[in-house]
């Protein structure tokens, strides 16, 4: 028993000296890392003088804009021949808490203030946002309506199953707002983590309503139906884009963004069901 | 001669990592070479680092408050109820299609066997879309549930339990069915023999025999199903109280409430860390 204590004792001190080498092994790698990605970004600010823009371009940007935003990639990739975008779509909150934990990443389109400003308070922008689109709440039920929802409030009846966005969600902060407006309770089923998993919910049938944007009703075709309610003009979101201070290609970022505003981006968007700033 | 007995706790002591009791000793006085010591030794500081970091970043004086809030035990003891009876649901299915598997031939076994092991490399995510395709109210089952029973599992704590239970079964088959493999069934076939049926061979002969290996099995499941994530948002979704276990609670809390997140990941860390001590005493006495 002592004999085996003491052998306990050796492997720990063995250990702790183990941890301590890694610690300042990870030390010495994270600055290095830092460094690279520095020199990385001064490289691609001075390419970007230069008209020819190369490399992959990343872009974290919020669920609703999956669809407008996959084609105005597309539409990049033509323009630019040699450039590839990578998207990351997700709940805006999630993307803002990967952004300030260091993702690498050179744009991060949001679809709150709120959420961009996790990113702009940690100082991980290169300038201020701008907004691009703006985007209404709509309400999407099953196929044909069978429920007869017509109203925000048709939404709250008792035995019906509702999916909304998580409140740290835009959505779910948007649909929060809407029902306070009216002073709505709803106890939904579910809590999503972003807009397209609430859609989703509702595309399988598994629920039978869900408070989704505009635009995630237009993308899902003829699987949802949507209801739009007046209240939604409460709490319309406003999206901000802006590039973000360590991105690695910056001169691509610059020329995505440029793009997402331009009257050809934004005719992409409008297309898809978005509101003009 | 190794005795079946021997055999089949040596089976649950590679899966806990046991024992220490036969090992010859004498090897570790002559020192351990120096290619494989820094090797493992970095390898031990890389799956220690994140449990210290987690343990410095804490925010320790706001601690007690963040524990004692009702959201934390909420999801506490939604985990807990619904890992235990993830747990159970596998034992009483788990342990004898673990011995079909093991114990009976019949066409097409390896392939039984590969497809009960599919959930262990199938990504949770896919898993619960698969469920809500088989068990969702407009699922190839589960509209025959619903309009049959009533009964809709997706966004309720059932649902929890259904896909924990899809995750972690597997780990409770693979574990049992290994050590019945170890297990000499001349023991059962002595008792069918003296005149017992095969069925009281399997509870009086086979079941004692294995028991470390339903034991390893079912703490396998059990923390498998603990942390379970992708499965359970996916088919059973988020709602506080109802479906939001420990760990979705600390990846929505992670987005806006870090301090939140790194409580709550401190309580999960001490709760497998009390299992896992728990029964690794109870094993050492038991065998």
């Amino acid at each position: 028993m002592t004999r085996s204590a003491r052998r306990t004792h050796r492997t720990l001190r063995l250990t702790g000296a183990g941890v301590v080498a890694l610690l300042a092994l990870s030390a010495c790698s994270s600055s290095d890392s830092a460094s690279g990605a520095d020199s990385a970004g001064s490289g691609s600010s001075a390419s970007a003088s230069s008209p020819k823009l190369s490399g992959t371009v990343t872009v974290f940007a919020a669920a609703s804009l999956k669809e407008s935003f996959t084609t105005l990639g597309k539409e990049f990739e033509k323009k630019h021949p040699g450039t590839k975008v990578t998207f990351n779509f997700a709940g805006s909150d999630a993307l803002a808490a990967s952004i300030t934990g260091g993702a690498p990443a050179d744009v991060f389109a949001a679809a709150s203030p709120k959420t961009m400003a996790i990113v702009t308070d940690a100082e991980n922008a290169a300038g201020a946002p701008a907004t691009f689109v703006r985007n209404q709440l709509e309400i999407a039920t099953l196929p044909g309506n069978p429920h007869q929802v017509s109203s925000l409030k048709d939404v709250t009846k008792p035995g019906l199953k509702v999916v909304l966005c998580d409140k740290e969600v835009p959505c779910g902060a948007a649909a929060q707002k809407a029902l306070d407006a009216s002073r709505l309770k709803l106890t939904p089923v579910s809590y999503e983590q972003d807009v397209k998993a609430a859609l989703t919910k509702v595309e399988l049938k598994e629920a039978d309503a869900a408070v989704v944007y505009q635009t995630d009703v237009q993308a899902a075709g003829d699987k949802v139906e949507g209801v739009e309610f007046p209240e939604s003009a409460d709490a319309v979101n406003d999206y901000p884009i802006v590039q973000l201070k360590d991105a690695p290609n910056a001169g691509a970022a610059k020329a995505f963004i440029a793009l997402v505003q331009s009257p050809e981006g934004q005719q992409v968007l409008t297309e898809a069901g978005f509101l003009k700033p | 001669m190794i005795s079946p007995h021997d055999k089949s706790a040596a089976v649950a002591d590679t899966l806990t990592g046991g024992p220490r009791r036969r090992r010859v000793r004498n090897g570790a006085s002559r020192g351990v070479p120096l290619p494989l010591l820094v090797p493992a030794l970095a390898g031990l500081a890389f799956l220690l680092l994140p449990l210290i970091a987690l343990l410095v970043r804490a925010p320790w004086s706001s601690l007690p408050e963040q524990l004692t809030s009702a959201e934390v035990w909420q999801a506490l003891r939604l985990s807990l109820v619904c890992a235990t009876a993830a747990t159970a649901l596998s034992l009483v299915v788990g342990v004898p299609l673990a011995w079909l598997l093991a114990r009976t031939d019949f066409p097409g076994r390896g392939l039984v066997r590969a497809l009960v092991t599919l959930p262990l490399v199938l990504p949770p995510v896919v898993g619960g879309v698969a469920l809500l395709l088989a068990l969702g109210r407009n699922g190839v089952v589960g509209q025959w549930l619903d309009s049959w029973f009533g009964i809709t599992l997706p966004f309720t704590t059932a649902g929890v339990i259904v896909a924990e239970t899809f995750v972690a079964m597997p780990f409770l088959v693979i574990s049992v069915e290994g050590t019945l493999r170890a297990a000499d069934p001349r023991y059962e076939e002595a008792a069918t023999t003296l005149g017992a049926s095969r069925f009281t061979a399997f509870r009086r002969i086979t079941l004692p025999l294995i028991m470390p290996g339903i034991a390893a099995g079912s703490v396998l499941a059990w923390a498998r199903a603990l942390g379970e994530f992708g499965a359970t948002i996916t088919f059973a979704g988020n709602f506080p109280g109802r479906t939001q276990t420990m760990p979705l609670a600390v990846y929505l809390a992670l987005q806006n409430d870090p301090a939140a997140a790194i409580a709550l990941s401190l309580v999960l860390l001490a709760v497998s860390i009390a299992v896992l001590a728990g029964l690794r005493d109870r094993w050492m006495t038991a065998s």
